[in-house]
């Protein structure tokens, strides 16, 4: 039998029982349209914590403060801050693989200008800050390299702070005062968003981190050391070669544990979509369980189908059908109903994720691969559950079908 | 006299033994007999004389316990059952007593049925075929009916048509009129005999006299066993088969 032939057969008798065939699919339809709704919001979460991790900025290379272990009490991660602005222009001079760092310091203050006044953070950090956070500007400029060795009373304003000071101006040129000293504004910075855990990235405002230690705050601990390479293959080379050069900056002997952490990006992005791939696949599993019930819808309707259609069988038979066409015939219909099923729960699960979306606000993303692998699902679903009764009919003696009332 | 091209089909000493439990049922006990082509023969015989048995088995849907069974220059009774199918798909055409037609298939489908399992690779424009069959049998305008808008009389003449559409060998029919009136029996028989007369080799498996008397020969069989074998009918151009004895002529007609 050609397959277009035995298509139009199984659709034939799939279509002479719609009510049924209906009911049947409804398992499946259930089925696929659950596990596409379920992906969708497992590959959204990941899309969303991805699209943090890349937001935070590209290839960054974070060193922090180690823990101090004094007489056998460890004081935990940051407790002894060793890090100065030194280490970051060592680094600056001597790394060759990483090709923007800053030092960053923060201090918590009131700010006045503009429309009034806001409490916000002051973040020192140099030149290089910007091209690690891969951030851009609404207006004006950053500050160059010049301004921060003469330590200028200059600041870039984050989103937030300008829309709370100077909504809907370019302040650039304006100033505000900061801890009673007056800081010309020379850029405001693009909107960035939150962080993974809710902080306002834009709540702040940057300025040359030697202004912020000298005229500022007048620390001259920094809290943490941001880098960045050309590209993520360069990572790993310069985890190593910035962990050697802030060991020698600091005179550790080779005995000696280091004073500060060095991690990165990925790590972290790694890490965060480790734990979202198992969320997800979770949920591709638990939807699963209702493909599988839908199968075995299928197998039991096949099962009755058989039965019932025992005498179409023997006729067949008898004019001269294999059994394996009896097989194939039989096999053809539950893969076209399960298909069929499968293309309805696709279209269903699409809306659904949609709609999930914009009711709850969740980033739903339903992926080309999820509607292949759901529908190859179903028609392997389709495959494995209507063999057995596809066999069934296929062994039938055709004398015996003949005769069935 | 007895040549290859000459019969249709031959068994040679066919037996069917039946195992049920401890007890055997011996259904045929060595039947021999040939039709040679172009005959129209009925098999007649009380229940459980064996011709379902023997229907059966020269439909090629049941294996024989013993002896040959010789169908259209093919030997029958060893065949795998895939070879079995593909044989009732060219060379045998079935109608059967409570005709099996596909329900709410229209009768043109049901008609195709039988070419859309055709193997032997031959080029046909299927639907045309069907159609001429259906045409044949006088159904040329009922092609879009389903079985259930048909009289019985029409589902068995769909049935026929789906029987010759291949151009079988042999036709075989089990009981043809037993679910009909007796005026459409008449009607159904006379297409049998029409098609008779434009050569097609025909069995009846009947229990009904009228309808064993439109064949030329008609074959009794008792116990498993063929007790007669005679012509009753004069045909000009086939030999007569070497095992009746002594062939008696009948008057054919007008004993209704």
């Amino acid at each position: 039998m050609k397959s277009s032939t035995l298509i139009k057969v199984a659709s034939q008798s799939i279509l002479k029982n719609k009510m049924r065939t209906l009911l049947t699919m409804l398992g499946i339809v259930i089925g696929v349209g659950a596990v596409i709704v379920m992906v969708a919001i497992g590959q959204g979460a990941q899309s969303q914590i991805q699209d943090q991790i890349n937001n935070l900025g590209t290839n960054m290379i974070v060193i922090t403060p180690g823990s101090s272990n004094q007489g056998g009490v460890n004081r935990g991660a940051q407790s002894y801050n060793r890090l100065t602005a030194k280490d970051a222009e060592k680094i600056k001079r001597e790394s060759l693989v990483v090709s923007a760092v800053s030092p960053v310091v923060f201090s918590r203050t009131q700010v006045i200008g503009g429309q009034g006044n806001w409490r916000t953070t002051i973040n020192g950090v140099s030149t290089d800050y910007q091209i690690i956070r891969n951030w851009d500007l609404k207006y004006g400029r950053f500050f160059d390299q010049a301004e921060q060795r003469q330590m200028r009373r200059i600041a870039v304003l984050g989103h937030t702070v300008w829309e709370n000071l100077y909504p809907g101006q370019d302040p650039v040129g304006q100033s505000v005062q900061i801890r009673n000293v007056p800081v010309v504004i020379v850029g405001v910075l693009e909107k960035k968003g939150q962080t993974a855990n809710g902080t306002d990235q834009d709540d702040v405002i940057f300025a040359p981190y030697t202004t912020v230690q000298t005229r500022l705050s007048g620390w001259s601990r920094i809290f943490q050391i941001l880098a960045s390479t050309p590209s993520t293959r360069d990572i790993p080379e310069a985890q190593a070669e910035l962990t050697a050069i802030m060991r020698e900056a600091h005179g550790l002997s080779r005995w000696e544990e280091d004073d500060f952490t060095v991690r990165n990006q990925n790590d972290l992005a790694e890490a965060a979509q480790g734990t979202t791939q198992i969320m997800t696949w979770l949920l591709a599993a638990i939807a699963s369980i209702s493909l599988l019930v839908g199968g075995i819808g299928i197998m039991n309707i096949m099962l009755v189908s058989v039965t019932e259609r025992t005498r179409e069988i023997g006729i067949r038979m008898a004019i001269g059908a294999r059994g394996r066409d009896v097989l194939t015939q039989f096999l053809v219909e539950s893969i076209v109903m399960s298909v069929l099923g499968g293309m309805i729960g696709v279209g269903i699960g699409f809306i659904s994720s949609n709609v999930l979306g914009q009711v709850t606000g969740w980033n739903t993303v339903v992926s080309p691969t999820t509607i292949m692998i759901a529908l190859g699902f179903s028609a392997a679903v389709g495959i494995f559950f209507g063999f057995y009764p596809a066999r069934k009919a296929s062994s039938l003696n055709p004398i015996d079908a003949l005769r069935y009332e | 006299m007895d040549g290859q091209q000459d019969f249709v089909m031959r068994t040679r000493g066919l037996r069917k033994t039946y195992v049920m439990g401890k007890t055997k049922v011996h259904a045929l006990q060595g039947v021999d007999f040939t039709v040679h082509r172009g005959e129209m023969i009925a098999i007649v015989g009380a229940s459980g004389s064996g011709k379902s048995t023997l229907m059966n088995i020269i439909g090629c849907l049941d294996y024989p316990t013993g002896g040959t069974y010789q169908l259209d220059g093919v030997q029958v009774e060893s065949m795998g059952r895939n070879k079995l199918a593909d044989i009732r798909n060219q060379k045998i055409g079935f109608v059967f007593q409570g005709f099996n037609l596909l329900a709410r298939t229209s009768a043109l489908e049901n008609v195709e049925l039988p070419l859309l399992y055709d193997r032997s690779g031959r080029k046909m424009k299927i639907r045309d075929k069907a159609r001429e069959a259906l045409e044949r049998v006088g159904l040329g305008d009922r092609t879009n009916h389903e079985p259930n808008e048909l009289s019985g009389g029409q589902q068995q003449r769909v049935a026929i048509a789906r029987a010759l559409v291949s151009s079988p060998a042999i036709l075989l029919a089990d009981e043809p009129t037993g679910n009909l009136d007796s005026q459409t029996s008449v009607e159904v028989m006379a297409l049998f005999q029409e098609l008779h007369r434009q050569g097609m080799t025909i069995l009846v498996v009947t229990h009904e006299k009228d309808v064993a008397q439109c064949a030329e020969r008609i074959i009794e069989l008792r116990d498993g066993r063929i007790i007669r074998n005679e012509l009753v009918r004069d045909r000009r151009d086939a030999a007569l088969d070497p095992v009746p004895a002594n062939p008696v002529l009948q008057q054919p007609a007008g004993r209704a």
